[in-house]
């Protein structure tokens, strides 16, 4: 290539390196600067404040910092439970659909993406509607098995918001697998039929390995997403403050720090903890499920 | 004698499109039917839900059958929703539009320059700008949204449109689609034609690569449409007056009026939540055909 090509072609991608040192690069700068400072009353606090140095402090009380780290927890352990749930079903559903006519599929699979087109509030509005004791249909249906439910009990809390993810999520990850699956070479099967390969065999030995890719790719997108869920939390605590507290989930702690207790430095210095949970979380996750695949 | 009836069978069933029909016995396929339509019923009675209590009146909303109409109140609600505070909430439907609109536009032709210069120039610092693309999608909302805030209020722009628009012009996402789909339809070899023609590289983009890119281009402006579409953190950062507000964060906050001033708009809240899904049901029907070979090929590869 020409040499004055190479350079025609990097210009094309200046104005986007631009814009990404503007409203990526600098403002993360920004966010380490600034959570390296505190900010310091002078006298009563009437006399404005001042920047000080604090060094690590900051990141010192975040780790410390029970809210915080709880969390993280929280979400941690809310993740292993759902993630997992919501892609068994993914995988599952792509699997029927896989071993239907393509026609029939198509229909089913439109069918089933309706939830991933609602806007992730307009969702989280929904359902909290179908939970709720007064508008909702779900507390008469279970009255009529002898259920008492309340969707907004701090028990029941997190599952109302998993079954709500989940609804949500479903759609997408199973056209994601489902079209992975379509690219298993069809000769496989029949080889392993005229061995006497059962069709859940099939599924479980041919099928589900083939696949492992683009459950990998889905499983690592919803722990980036899980790990900063705000939206949903934010909109139970509208309906029920009293169990949705205004630091259920690290995002809500971080947004409070900044916005309701001012303390941007604090605020800066948890989402950098934030951003290192997710990476070291992807991390593992990537090295855990290439390891299996070896 | 097996062998050949199970090897005929599949023959049949690839003439209806499909080499491997696995529900090959009549039960099993009507097992697969049931756990579908089962499925299909969880994902659409949230819906269907919501659509029949956007019809009914207060009284209905809390008394009748939530799956079933009870009475036709949907033009009062749309009349009460549009004149509510002075019809704010066609102001906060204008502004969703005019972010994910205008926003996703700009975004999408920058994408579209920085995805074709990534995959067919070889220039020093290019797999740097790569790497930025893909690590950039690891990096927290909440790192990025709080310093900017804080910059934003510094030059001026919190609470006024630009914040909005501004974010949406990088979008790593559409540049990591736009590198794909440029990967996948334009040839080298017509890029060197042109050349030799004695076209120049801003004018070969423009009236041959960007022509070649409309349904690659179109798809990256459908999600990064959506994406803007659907936006609450961001939003709720840095617009603080009502009038600047999108959809969403006018819908959140009639929600927690109830709790704050003991106002219930549940009915306001609702028809509100169905309209806001129709550009999206738009959206989704116009890319329909791009499902498999555009959302999947760009998660994939």
């Amino acid at each position: 290539m020409i040499r004055s090509q190479r350079w025609k072609g990097a210009a094309f991608t200046v104005p986007f390196q631009l814009g990404f040192v503007f409203l990526y690069l600098l403002p993360i700068g920004y966010a380490v600067y600034e959570s390296l400072y505190r900010e310091q009353q002078s006298g009563l606090g009437l006399g404005g404040s001042t920047e000080t140095f604090a060094g690590l402090d900051n990141y010192r009380h975040g780790v410390t910092d029970s809210a915080f780290m709880g969390s993280v927890l929280r979400v941690v352990l809310f993740a292993c439970v759902q993630i997992p749930v919501m892609l068994v079903v993914s995988l599952v559903l792509a699997l029927f659909l896989d071993a239907l006519t393509s026609k029939v599929a198509g229909r089913f699979r439109i069918l089933l993406l309706v939830p991933y087109m609602i806007p992730g509030v307009v969702a989280a509005l929904v359902w909290i509607n179908l939970y709720s004791p007064d508008v909702g249909p779900l507390t008469p249906f279970g009255k009529v098995f002898g259920f008492d439910w309340n969707f907004f009990a701090p028990s029941m809390v997190w599952p109302s918001i998993g079954n709500l993810l989940t609804w949500h999520g479903v759609g997408y990850n199973m056209v994601i697998i489902y079209s992975a699956l379509q690219g298993v070479p069809r000769e496989l099967f029949e080889a392993a039929r005229l061995d006497g390969a059962s069709e859940l065999r099939i599924a479980l030995s041919i099928k589900i390995p083939f696949v492992r890719g683009a459950l990998v790719l889905t499983g690592m997108l919803s722990i980036i997403q899980m790990l900063q869920i705000f939206n949903e939390p934010a909109l139970f605590r509208n309906i029920t403050p009293q169990t949705v507290s205004d630091g259920f989930t690290p995002i809500m702690i971080i947004y409070n720090q900044a916005f309701n207790a001012g303390n941007y430095h604090y605020a800066a210095a948890l989402s950098v903890l934030l951003a290192l949970v997710l990476g070291v979380a992807s991390f593992l996750f990537y090295r855990l499920t290439a390891k299996e695949a070896d | 004698m097996t062998l050949i009836e199970e090897r005929a069978e599949p023959r049949t069933v690839r003439r209806l499109g499909r080499p491997d029909a696995a529900a090959r016995t009549r039960g099993g396929q009507r097992f697969l039917l049931l756990g579908l339509v089962l499925a299909s019923m969880y994902s659409l009675f949230p819906v269907w839900w919501l659509l029949v209590a956007s019809t009914k009146d207060r009284t209905g909303l809390y008394q009748s059958n939530g799956l079933w109409f009870s009475g036709w109140h949907l033009w009062t609600n749309l009349h009460q929703l549009f004149t509510y505070e002075d019809g704010i909430f066609l102001r906060w439907t204008a502004n969703s539009f005019l972010y994910a609109g205008v926003g996703s536009l700009g975004g999408t032709l920058l994408a579209l320059l920085t995805g074709y210069g990534l995959a067919r120039f070889q220039f020093p610092g290019r797999n740097l700008v790569f790497a930025c693309v893909v690590g950039s999608f690891l990096i927290p909302i909440a790192l990025l949204t709080l310093p900017l805030y804080l910059l934003f209020s510094e030059i001026g722009w919190v609470d006024t449109p630009w914040a909005m628009l501004v974010p949406c012009l990088i979008n790593p996402f559409s540049v990591y689609l736009a590198k794909v789909y440029t990967e996948a339809t334009i040839p080298y070899e017509l890029l060197e034609a042109a050349r030799i023609d004695g076209a120049g590289e801003l004018r070969i983009f423009f009236s041959i690569v960007l022509r070649m890119m409309t349904t690659g281009g179109a798809t990256v402006f459908l999600l990064a449409f959506v994406n803007t579409w659907n936006a609450f953190f961001l939003p709720l950062t840095v617009l603080r007056g009502e009038e600047n507000w999108t959809l969403n964060l006018g819908l959140y906050n009639w929600s927690g009026k109830r709790l704050e001033s003991g106002v219930d708009l549940t009915g306001l809240v609702l028809t509100g939540a169905l309209l806001s899904i129709v550009p999206m049901a738009i959206m989704m029907v116009a890319m329909r055909r791009y499902w498999r070979s555009g959302v999947t090929l760009g998660a994939l590869k």
